[in-house]
């Protein structure tokens, strides 16, 4: 009844082709924003900050630029936590070794190096696809590894391999307190958000998804797979580059290459494969469920013990957040393989005809 | 459709659960002093945590049985890091305020220390890392906020090299192959055995094993092919099992393995048993303690009444007693720092810190304590986090570890221009300044 576009009517171009076609959405979306930008630093307290929203627009931007790559150019890569590092790392080493460095300007630099790395990594994409394309991005994910681990200039020759930042500022505003740190994120996050929904809907994004959907079609109607698949990993290695940036500086604060291993890759897949492939919302609602759901399954359990007086041991308490944690993700894919994104879009349909089904 | 009705419920009790998980915040109460406890008992580190945990949960129950910090009841909680830095960083962030503010955080993971070392300066929440994390913060100057009380990686390798020079003759053209645990951890004694070897005239090999540590063929084959005179082992978890069963499988003659105080414990060799015969590893101070007194109390008052953490034949065990002994620190620490604000308060994280830096336990306390004979007296201060750097080395025989040492000592001669070169390092690069005379007061 209240969501419904009757008498909505679009009489230029330019208003049929607004991202928010439908004026509700447009109100949602509105209100999300202003929620996420004053209400949340009003109201969240310190853990919420620095535990949980943090990770969660850290990862979000990561899972949309993977999501890029898979779910726009349907190139599977597990390269991903490689080219986080690589952000990270590249970043790290423009803040210390040239003085005065922006942090913001850092941080994009390990994007474009990430960008190199990823483009790099992504000429095999021109003549494999995919299961063999993402064995072959693996190669990424265990050359950079190495090449952190072993290549001590890379980590200024500290003695134990890990790295640390300080004192981040922005425009000569520290960027300390929890607030602020989420409140970078979350603007970093917005802007790389709109960029990249402008992307896959321009005729670079159609090419994209004309290549995922059948690349000799795509070559045929005058598409270059060439350019194509490059740009997608150029694009979306920089994003992802910028979050493993964000990563290291924002949240860590000090690193080590494993808080970029294999498993940070997978991680990622799955999250824009439960979030939904070649969906922007779909690389959210999968960056909560994984950055969330365990933490919160993790602070449930012994809740549940203590209310019916059963102290639960740690152990049995992290065996189970797994084992629930695994039986959604498959409850989800056997519910709706299309992701949490489509229940999404069901669920919007099923609101524009309610009350009256027919 | 049938989901939906799963999915109303599932919203129900998310909410509900949510409101109820902030409610229960707000019952702290007055004179409880909260110790939070970073503990992994899940993962491929979980063999060498769970016993830590154990000893470090036990040692608190112990305290309260017998009255607590100057009547000032002990409370923790658990967090399960599971080894990962980022589950250490959430666990940090989950636990800091809770229960009126958390006393100090002990994270036992090199890697997590490290992220915390960023961290707690700005929360005013010390960090205590006996045996492990970083070794430049002995230095109190640079290092407000870290303790690594008893020992560092760099004193533990000199020690080791002491011994074996003791042992074996002069190091003089001989090689050393360090097979270590490729992280921070394992990294942080390169420094220190570089050193080393350049006055000691040895050749170090360095053979890094990747995380977790259950592949070390290719590690072994190139033991078997350089032969080296000595390995030092500076693994964690599963892998210190997995390198003496490859030492086996090698022929690598265990009597030539030293390892550091964490790759010498019941769970890494109990596996290879008699395997294992023969390996020397470091023993921090303490080794298996069975029959110490404190021991003996923690059988009556808390595993007799049933409240006791983990099984009751592993009490005493080596990282039982590291973990008691961590918690032991952490608790006089607070017993100090009560003696300067108010006896019977509880202390917060800054006052906490103050008595940390002041530590003062001689033969007297500690055998009061019932660690008499467990280990040696320590004091620190404001230059010195560190307080002592005592260790001893103990053989596994095949069923039980042994002392086949007496005390060592390090070397500060060589560790102080070291620790104050990365400290002074580490400053420069986060533009910080040294602690100034007055700031010790405080």
């Amino acid at each position: 009844m209240l969501y419904r576009e009757n008498g909505q009517f679009k009489t230029n171009y330019r208003a049929d082709q607004q991202i928010f076609p439908i004026t509700q959405d447009r109100f949602a979306i509105g209100l999300l924003l202003v929620f996420a930008v004053v209400g949340v630093p009003l109201l969240a307290d310190e853990y919420l900050f620095r535990a949980i929203l943090i990770p969660f627009l850290i990862l979000s931007l990561a899972a949309l630029g993977l999501n890029i790559l898979v779910g726009y150019c349907g190139q599977i890569s597990l390269g991903t936590g490689a080219f986080m590092a690589v952000g990270a790392y590249a970043a790290y080493n423009f803040s210390i070794r040239i003085e005065g460095m922006p942090l913001l300007l850092s941080l994009l630099m390990g994007g474009v190096c990430a960008t190199v790395a990823g483009v790099l990594f992504g000429i095999p994409s021109l003549r494999i696809k995919g299961l063999y394309l993402a064995v072959a991005t693996l190669a990424a994910q265990f050359f950079w590894d190495w090449a952190f681990l072993r290549i001590k200039w890379f980590t200024n020759y500290t003695a134990s391999g890990s790295v640390s930042v300080s004192s981040l500022d922005v425009f000569g505003m520290p960027v300390d307190s929890p607030q602020r740190k989420y409140l970078l994120c979350l603007a970093i996050l917005i802007v790389f958000g709109v960029a990249a929904k402008n992307l896959v809907r321009s005729h670079i994004g159609r090419e994209w998804m004309a290549i995922r959907d059948m690349d000799v079609a795509a070559a045929v109607i005058g598409i270059r797979p060439v350019y194509a698949k490059l740009s997608a990993f150029a694009v979306s290695s920089f994003i992802v580059g910028v979050a493993g940036a964000l990563w290291g500086f924002v949240h860590l604060g000090a690193w080590e290459p494993a808080a970029f291993s294999i498993d940070r890759s997978f991680q990622l897949l799955f999250m824009i494969i439960i979030g939904g492939l070649g969906s922007i919302m779909g690389s959210f609602f999968g960056a909560a469920f994984i950055v969330i759901l365990p933490i919160f399954l993790n602070q449930l359990l012994p809740w549940l013990g203590r209310l019916v007086g059963v102290e639960i041991d740690t152990a049995l308490v992290s065996h189970t957040e797994l084992m629930i944690f695994g039986g959604l993700i498959v409850f989800f894919l056997i519910v709706e393989p299309h992701g949490l994104a489509r229940l999404w879009s069901t669920a919007k349909e099923k609101l524009r005809l309610w009350p009256f089904p027919h | 459709m049938k989901f939906r009705p799963i999915a109303l419920t599932a919203t129900l009790v998310v909410t509900g659960a949510s409101a109820a998980l902030t409610s229960t915040a707000a019952f702290a109460q007055a004179k409880e002093q909260f110790f939070p406890a970073l503990v992994y008992r899940t993962g491929a580190y979980a063999p060498n945590g769970v016993p830590f945990a154990n000893g470090y949960v036990d040692y608190f129950k112990l305290v309260n049985a017998k009255g607590g910090i100057n009547g000032v009841k002990i409370i923790f909680e658990e967090c399960e890091t599971g080894y990962a830095t980022d589950r250490g960083v959430e666990c940090y962030e989950r636990l800091k305020n809770k229960n009126g503010g958390a006393t100090v955080f002990q994270p036992l993971s090199t890697g997590i220390t490290f992220a915390l070392t960023e961290k707690a300066p700005g929360d005013k929440i010390p960090l205590i890392t006996a045996g492990y994390g970083r070794a430049d913060s002995a230095d109190g100057m640079a290092f407000k906020w870290n303790f690594p009380l008893i020992g560092t990686y760099w004193t533990g390798a000199d020690i080791l090299v002491q011994h074996v020079t003791k042992t074996q003759g002069p190091l003089k053209g001989k090689k050393i192959a360090l097979v270590y645990h490729d992280s921070p951890y394992g990294k942080e004694p390169i420094t220190l055995l570089q050193e080393r070897a350049k006055l000691d005239g040895f050749e170090l090999q360095l053979l890094p094993v990747a995380h977790p540590g259950v592949e070390q063929k290719a590690t072994w084959l190139q033991i078997r092919q350089s032969r080296p005179d000595y390995v030092f082992l500076w693994g964690w978890g599963v892998m210190n099992s997995t390198s003496l069963k490859e030492a086996q499988a090698t022929g690598y003659p265990r009597e030539k393995m030293y390892g550091v105080w964490w790759s010498g414990a019941e769970p890494d060799v109990k596996d290879v048993g008699m395997g294992a015969k023969g390996y020397h590893a470091l023993a921090m101070q303490h080794g298996a303690e069975p029959n110490a007194k404190v021991i003996k109390d923690v059988l009556a008052m808390v595993h007799d009444k049933g409240q006791g953490t983990g099984p009751k034949d592993e009490v005493g065990q080596v990282l039982y007693m590291r973990g008691m002994i961590s918690a032991m620190m952490a608790v006089e620490g607070v017993k100090r720092a009560q003696e300067r604000f108010g006896k019977g308060k509880v202390m917060t994280g800054e006052q906490a810190r103050w008595g940390y830096e002041n530590l003062a336990l001689d033969q007297k306390a500690l055998d009061a304590l019932g660690f008499s004979g467990v280990m040696r007296p320590v004091s620190t201060s404001c230059a010195d986090h560190m307080g002592a750097s005592w260790a001893r080395v103990h053989t596994w025989d095949g069923a039980k570890w042994d002392f086949t040492s007496g005390w060592y000592e390090s070397d500060q001669s060589i560790i102080k221009p070291l620790v104050k070169a990365s400290a002074e390092k580490y400053m420069a690069e986060k533009k910080l300044q040294r602690r100034t005379p007055e700031d010790c007061q405080s």
